[in-house]
């Protein structure tokens, strides 16, 4: 049996978390840190802990932007934003889904609108969003300017061989 | 003597003609930078004023573009947050698509250019991926052309001197601070930009069109684009902070290369922070007077022409 950090380590393919010595080198330059559950070395920690539930299940995971500052300033080359996409794509094939749900269900809507399209349709990929997460009436003030300035585009060129587009997500889907 | 004399004469030609030769060869080089270019679906829509001004900049330079035959999208954050495989057969897809073209690609959205940067990285470390892309994908990963953002193509191709000699507008009277964000240079050994903690294309760039611009400590702080949407209260939080850092540092706008920071710091700071924002394309045409220069601004939704008139520039 496979130890959660076992997993983890697999799934990152590159240096091994546990080199990680604690500096907090990470969690000082995460702009995300004041709204987490959990510091990114706490993450760490809680791998090797083995307390897979808390850490899949954590609002952590899902608020890291992936803007990379941890792992440019690591001095032990542990990629934790990285560890932050594995957690997040254990969590989603885990069927714990996502702690932020709107936050995933962005994503779901971003890349659907690639499936039918091939390119993103900004308008209609927002429209899906809002069917999906409920969430109708944020940013609703800020269409009418933007579409009076030619900035929601309802209609935009597609990609022309959909068909490879769509084989991309069939075949990448048991990844 | 005389001889000698008539040896010397000939050899300093020699060393002009050679001189000239090289001169002439740069300037051959610099007339037939060609590219392939891959806007991306940012710049059809939100970001139409980057893609209309890079176009503009591009002709005036002498850059020729060539759009990616039948791109897609590049599956941006939403890709790599879910699916791992996705994230890399998304942009490998355009780039085997670039490939046919054996040019280097330029890719203006940071956004784009950090996808692509990552998944040419992890399909040339990873052979096991690399199969399973090109299976994904239906052909061959090739490799071999490089991935360029036009800050880098601009500095090190057509270089600052040129661009200043061509400039027929300075922007004196414009403080901007140069906002470079994370995609551009991080990580900095996949993505290999520039100092990755205090970069200086861009700032070089805009004081070479005549901006004032000014130091700061947030150049390459996060703006928080990729949950600007689902948790905009903490966005809001994020933009905030770089808007005062702005202002702070005496700056009366922003620019930028990267138009998710762009929509981002457009629309998303408290009224009473914000400040105009520009691609750095638009006050490069601005500053060399193309056409079209100055139709960009209208659709910013926070509007930069007060400032600009304030400072005489339209």
């Amino acid at each position: 049996m496979q130890t959660f950090l076992e997993e983890v380590n697999e799934k990152i393919n590159g240096v091994p978390i546990q080199r990680c010595y604690h500096c907090r080198k990470c969690t000082a330059g995460c702009p995300a840190t004041p709204y987490m559950e959990y510091n990114p070395n706490r993450v760490i920690k809680m791998i090797q802990n083995g307390q897979r539930e808390e850490v899949l299940n954590s609002s952590t995971i899902w608020l890291c932007m992936s803007c990379e500052t941890c792992i440019t300033r690591c001095p032990n080359e542990v990629d934790i934003a990285r560890m932050m996409d594995v957690l997040r794509q254990m969590a989603i094939e885990s069927g714990i889904g996502a702690r932020e749900k709107n936050v995933l269900k962005f994503h779901e809507a971003f890349l659907s609108g690639i499936k039918m399209g091939g390119r993103i349709n900004e308008p209609m990929m927002m429209v899906q969003y809002k069917l999906k997460s409920g969430d109708l009436f944020s940013d609703v003030t800020l269409a009418p300017g933007m579409f009076l300035k030619g900035k929601l585009a309802l209609i935009s060129p597609r990609t022309k061989d959909l068909k490879s587009v769509k084989a991309i997500f069939e075949k990448t889907r048991h990844s | 003597m005389q001889m000698d004399g008539f040896k010397k004469k000939l050899q300093m030609q020699d060393e002009a003609q050679r001189r000239r030769w090289i001169f002439y060869k740069a300037e051959l080089r610099r007339l037939e930078l060609k590219v392939s270019y891959y806007p991306g679906c940012s710049l059809h829509a939100t970001g139409k004023e980057y893609d209309q001004s890079m176009k503009a900049v591009s002709r005036a330079l002498g850059i020729e573009l060539k759009e990616v035959d039948d791109w897609s999208c590049c599956g941006a954050s939403s890709a790599h947050n879910t699916n791992f495989d996705l994230s890399v057969a998304l942009p490998a897809r355009n780039l085997i698509a670039a490939q046919k073209d054996a040019m280097d690609v330029m890719v203006p959205c940071a956004a784009c250019f950090n996808r692509f940067k990552t998944a040419d990285h992890y399909i040339k470390t990873d052979k096991e991926l690399k199969k399973r892309v090109e299976n994904a994908v239906g052909a061959k990963y090739q490799g071999g052309i490089s991935i360029r953002n036009p800050i880098d193509v601009i500095y090190n191709e057509i270089g600052i001197d040129t661009l200043a000699s061509k400039v027929v507008n300075p922007l004196a009277g414009l403080k901007p601070v140069s906002y470079y964000g994370c995609l551009l240079l991080r990580p900095p050994e996949v993505c290999q930009f520039e100092d990755y903690e205090n970069p200086f294309m861009l700032d070089k760039m805009m004081a070479s069109i005549g901006a004032d611009v000014k130091n700061w400590s947030y150049k390459t702080d996060c703006c928080g684009g990729s949950l600007a949407i689902s948790k905009t209260k903490i966005v809001v939080d994020m933009c905030d902070k770089l808007m005062s850092g702005a202002r702070e540092a005496g700056a009366n706008c922003v620019v930028t290369a990267c138009p998710l920071c762009m929509a981002n710091l457009d629309m998303r700071p408290s009224r009473n922070l914000k400040l105009p924002i520009f691609y750095f394309t638009e006050l490069i045409s601005l500053a060399l007077n193309l056409p079209g220069a100055k139709e960009t601004f209208k659709s910013h939704i926070f509007d930069p022409q007060p400032l600009l008139r304030r400072v005489n520039l339209i």
